[in-house]
């Protein structure tokens, strides 16, 4: 789930209103955060980055896309949306279907509490209205993973409303060029998953998993409020980042914890919104800003060469790079929606509207939950900036891995290295490890609320596919093994950089023995160092011996410096570093070695 | 013995006159020499013997687990039963064996009772005659009754007598016929628009729906979710009532259900009625109701009228849009619930299988009848997004003003509605069959589906027999979870107006072949 996108955080006041202020979290500010990212909406189509297609001939016509997303997140629950069955992924086929599930006729479903509380809990975070009331209809189609030929879902009146989401994309080539966007929310609905279909083209047939089937979701409705898929992506790693952070999903995409349908058009700016295209199934976080930017080259395409956008349902074939339509979601779909008789109205109460002597377990009162919030990735990133004086860009870095900012504030327990080196060496060189590697932050040293990984198998995480294509619409591309734990523990990056900071050995020597902790597990930073004999040369006669003797050795390099080339000192440094095997320190080497020159 | 109410048959088993084994044998046998008005799809002999061995090894022990230990009853088959087969008289079911018990059933047998079997219905109980399913029509006993035989042969008719047989009406006729037969002493229907009251009605027998919420739904296989009910069908009153104290109250796998704990109860006896204000209900004087029905409508009134009560015409103004309305919401759920009947899961699967949606149309073309396919059809031209607003919305707030016209009623201090059942006494079925289900349905709910609308509870009770010699009977309709008081009313009229037990006597001689061995002649309701 590796995203190595750039991410850009500007703390303007605008996004502080809307997100950081503790007030918002206390009802006080949801209304100024609507009104600010409503706002932000509207002139947001006036500052969409104009796009020119390539071809354009006469060059002349600007483009702007609009791009709304539909996320479906799994809720994080144990049991499912309206019955008891476990929810596991990767568990046998079949094996976690309750008679609702397979919707035995007679069953009814009685609805999770889990669910509904993390629904409130994310529309919280995301400064949503709760509805105290709401309801719950059924959206009718047949399809073979679909059970009883209809899906719970919230289509009326959703538990929650009109929320915000703010995210910082980078708008030029300068790290200071960023800009802190918003994205209102329209809605966020419970509904039910459905099951599986797995397609054996071989044998024309399909088979079918309910695992999956009636398994809690929060549908999260994004006005299209983007322009490009770096900016929908970017919103898209940030709701899950939140999600994560509340615990209300693990929102990982390659399990299908997280599921993002794009609705494109493009118009030019001035004139009303073009046809728009759905896009669906983006699963993978590598295509989603790939496919919603290439359904907008193809709609520009089109309509430059006259043709018309049509009202279609897409999805996006990475092989090809492009997407298609998909044909079974041909002719005009009617759901016909209508209230689910089963389920009484969804009563939510805050602390004022509690009725006296209800029973706890069967009354939600959103100001407890609300109470309750744990910290939002924007939080945690301002503080972040503020406690270690970090760049905002760092703060994004940090919390943009799972278990790397655990791993960080760790280390920074331990160690009296500076914090600007223990990021810069949490973010460069460990993660550059790790990446390198295919390796993930330990496990042991994951933050609780930043939920595991669990490891999944190939071969299981197949997608909903379109039956007639038989394309999947999966990303196989995702990987398929879930990273080892990184080898380096925490306290041992923090031995490595008091090492250093104490200047006991060099920086080029402190590179050594990280990668020496990371062959040899077990061994601390110290033993590496007293055994490679990496200690800084704390005898100044000796480095002035070695000095001497290089300066001996290559007097060209020697004239070259008296003759006024500046760099050719840092030759000679760097020959002297070889000589002591990386063990001295490049500053007093340099000392020492203008003093000899200038004598 | 078999002719006693549950509460005398209860109290015989107590007093050891009789076991569960040999009650359950004297069923067993009727049920089989009444095979031929076909009130059962299922006769679950061995189970049920299993069920009456165990009871009678609790008596023995003196461990009897209350009223309804060892007492034969029946269940419409379109309430779960696990390991029975559940067919809602449909091809599409035909062969489906739930893995679980609805809540009702499962409150039955926990209770110690025996279940002789399924009983017969419209398809997916979407009728008024139980004429409509797949397993035939039910025969109405009372076609076999002395009673009606002996007006019969007064009038001169050419027709072969076993022609003439009767409707039990529906749609849980099946469960009507088996109480009114004597083949158990207690049964479950279900009603919807008044598919317990009015088999009732046609079949001299007790026929009472609860109150929307107070008795659960899970297990019984939905018509309408949201006016479905279990029904009670039973002898007497009492029987009801006590047979609601089992099933009454919440039901954690059904979210409807009422949260307040409910009490089993005994049905005080009413000695006085002077301080009941009884409501008589204008706009149910309908144009089509027979003389008959309508003059023991106002025999009933006076009674109340006579003992001291207050009786009041009250009007109920919206009802005449109660059918339409009805129609609309019913159409519309039976569309979204018979989605999953798409021979996948369960149930009936065709043999094409080009593709998964030719695979859906045949098997559905293939298991439903008409009458289920084309309320489906109806229900989802209703549901479109450009119809929706115009018939689902509407027939909601339709809904509402009927529903607000009951709590008009009763919030100007009417106790209880007194209304008829039924348009008429039971018709013969080849009658019947001149017009179609849809258009039945729609006469024959008249008095009876409004109650579905607004969630409340009624109680169809025998009042006396037609010129035909055939059962007529009347409806009490209460306030909203006000089951107990309407009951009690229900109680006190019954014992007043005395209604004569079925003789089914004239039945055994004139078809010595069918009935052998039982004498049934002399049995009596109160004996």
């Amino acid at each position: 789930m590796a995203a190595p996108m750039l991410r850009w955080c500007y703390l303007g006041r605008r996004w502080v209103l809307a997100c950081i202020d503790g007030g918002s979290r206390h009802g006080r500010g949801a209304a100024i955060g609507f009104t600010s990212s409503r706002k932000r909406g509207q002139s947001s189509v006036a500052q969409q980055p104009l796009i020119t297609a390539q071809k354009s001939r006469k060059g002349e016509h600007k483009w702007a896309a609009v791009v709304g997303l539909e996320i479906h997140a799994q809720i994080s629950s144990n049991s499912k949306l309206f019955s008891g069955s476990q929810v596991h992924f990767a568990a046998p086929p079949n094996s976690l279907v309750s008679f609702f599930d397979a919707s035995l006729p007679g069953t009814l479903p009685v609805l999770n509490r889990r669910c509904v509380e993390a629904a409130v809990m994310t529309g919280l975070a995301l400064s949503c209205r709760i509805n105290k009331k709401s309801l719950f209809d059924r959206k009718h189609y047949f399809y073979a993973d679909l059970p009883a030929g209809y899906q719970i879902t919230q289509q009326r009146l959703p538990i929650a409303v009109n929320g915000s989401l703010a995210y910082s994309v980078c708008a030029g080539k300068k790290p200071s060029q960023v800009i802190t966007k918003t994205v209102r929310i329209k809605q966020i609905q419970l509904e039910q998953d459905s099951g599986k279909s797995l397609h054996d083209e071989l044998r024309s047939q399909t088979l079918i998993d309910l695992n999956r089937a009636g398994v809690g979701l929060l549908e999260v409705v994004l006005e299209p409020d983007m322009s490009c898929g770096e900016e929908a992506a970017t919103a898209v790693r940030e709701l899950q980042l939140i999600l994560q952070a509340l615990g209300t999903s693990q929102a990982n995409m390659a399990e299908g914890q997280l599921r993002v349908d794009a609705n494109i058009s493009v118009h030019h700016p001035g004139e009303p919104l073009g046809v728009r295209t759905e896009v669906k199934n983006l699963n993978s976080a590598r295509f989603l800003a790939k496919a919603i930017d290439s359904e907008i080259e193809r709609q520009i395409h089109e309509l430059e060469n006259g043709r018309e956008i049509l009202n279609e349902t897409r999805s996006f074939d990475y092989k090809l790079g492009c997407t298609m339509p998909m044909r079974d979601k041909e002719g005009k779909q009617d759901y016909r929606f209508m209230p689910e008789p089963n389920l009484p109205p969804l009563l939510l109460y805050d602390t004022a509207s509690l009725p006296p002597g209800a029973d706890p377990q069967q009354v939600i009162n959103i100001d407890w939950i609300r109470e309750r919030l744990p910290e939002l990735p924007s939080e945690t990133r301002e503080k972040l900036v503020q406690q270690y004086g970090m760049l905002p860009e760092h703060s994004f870095a940090l919390l943009n891995e799972v278990g790397l900012l655990e791993f960080f504030q760790n280390v920074i327990k331990e160690t009296r290295a500076e914090p600007k080196k223990v990021t810069s060496w949490v973010l460069n060189i460990f993660l550059g490890f790790l990446k390198q590697q295919n390796l993930a932050v330990n496990e042991s040293s994951q933050s609780p609320r930043s939920p595991a990984r669990s490891s999944f198998t190939s071969g299981e995480s197949v997608g909903r596919t379109d039956q007639k294509q038989g394309a999947c619409c999966w990303s196989a591309s995702e990987k398929c093994h879930g990273p080892e734990p990184s080898p380096v523990t925490p306290a041992a990056l923090a031995e490595l950089l008091s090492l250093l900071d104490r200047k006991a050995i060099s920086s080029s020597a402190a590179k050594q023995v990280f990668e020496e902790l990371w062959r040899s597990k077990g061994k601390t930073p110290s033993q590496i160092v007293s055994e490679k004999r990496l200690e800084l040369m704390q005898d100044e006669e000796a480095l002035e011996r070695v000095c001497h003797a290089v300066m001996e050795e290559h007097p060209q390099v020697v004239m070259d410096v008296k003759r006024g080339n500046s760099r050719a000192i840092n030759k000679l440094i760097g020959l002297v570093l070889k000589a002591t095997l990386s063990r001295a320190d490049p500053t007093v080497i340099k000392e020492i070695l203008e003093k000899k020159l200038s004598s | 013995m078999l002719g006693r109410t549950l509460r005398e048959v209860s109290a015989a088993l107590k007093q050891g006159q009789i076991t569960p084994t040999e009650l359950y044998q004297k069923c067993l046998s009727l049920i089989k020499k009444t095979k031929f008005l076909n009130a059962y799809i299922t006769v679950s002999e061995d189970v049920a013997l299993k069920q009456a061995e165990d009871s009678e090894k609790r008596y023995k022990k003196g461990h009897s687990l209350g009223d309804l230990d060892g007492i034969p009853i029946a269940v419409k088959d379109n309430f779960s039963t696990s390991g029975i087969e559940t067919t809602c008289a449909s091809n599409m079911l035909k062969g489906y064996v739930p893995p679980y018990n609805a809540t009702v059933v499962q409150k039955l047998l926990d209770q110690g009772a025996i279940l002789m079997g399924k009983t017969n219905l419209d398809e997916f109980a979407m009728g008024s005659g139980s004429t409509d399913g797949v397993f035939g029509p039910v025969k109405n006993p009372w076609s076999y009754s002395k009673q009606y035989r002996e007006k019969r042969k007064q009038k001169p008719h050419g027709e072969k007598e076993d022609s003439n047989w009767l409707i039990t009406g529906g749609s849980s006729g099946g469960s009507a016929a088996a109480v009114a037969a004597f083949t158990c002493f207690a049964a479950l229907g279900s009603d919807t628009g008044g598919s317990t009251r009015n088999p009732a009605a046609h079949c001299g027998v007790v026929g009472f729906k609860p109150s929307y919420g107070l008795v659960s739904r899970h297990g019984l296989i939905p018509l309408v979710n949201s006016m479905d009910v279990p029904g009670i069908l039973t002898r007497c009153v009492d029987d009801a009532a006590l047979v609601l104290g089992v099933l009454a109250g919440h039901d954690p796998k059904d979210s409807t259900t009422v949260q307040d704990p409910v009490k089993p109860f005994t049905l005080p006896t009413l000695t006085d009625v002077s301080k009941l204000c009884i409501g008589i209900p204008k706009e149910y004087l309908a144009p089509e109701l027979s003389s008959e029905v309508r003059s023991f409508w106002s025999k009933a009134a006076n009674l109340f009228e006579s003992e001291g009560a207050k009786v009041i015409e009250v009007s109920l103004p919206h009802t005449s849009y109660s059918i339409v309305c009805y129609h609309v919401l019913c159409t519309s759920e039976v569309a979204s619930n018979m989605a999953r009947f798409d021979g996948l899961e369960y149930g009936h699967r065709c043999d094409i299988d080009v593709s998964t949606e030719a695979m859906y149309a045949a098997t559905r073309r293939e298991g439903f009848n008409d009458v289920v396919r084309g309320r489906i059809l109806s229900g989802n031209f209703f549901l479109l997004k450009e119809n929706y607003e115009n018939y689902f919305i509407k027939a909601q707030k339709v809904r509402r003003l009927i529903a607000n016209d009951f709590v008009n009623v009763f919030n100007s201090g009417v106790d209880v509605l007194l209304t008829p059942t039924t348009l008429s006494d039971a018709v013969p079925y080849l009658e019947f069959i001149k017009e179609d289900n849809r258009t039945r349905s729609a006469q024959d709910d008249i008095f009876t589906q409004a109650v579905n609308m607004a969630g409340l509870p009624a109680v169809s009770v025998p009042v006396a027999l037609s010129n035909q010699g055939l059962p007529i009977g009347l409806q009490f309709i209460g306030r909203a979870f006000r089951d107990q008081q309407l009951l009690t009313i229900a109680k006190w009229f019954e014992k007043q107006v005395q209604f004569p037990v079925i003789q089914l006597q004239e039945l055994m001689d004139d078809c010595s072949s069918v009935f052998e061995i039982e004498k049934l002649g002399s049995v009596s309701l109160k004996q």
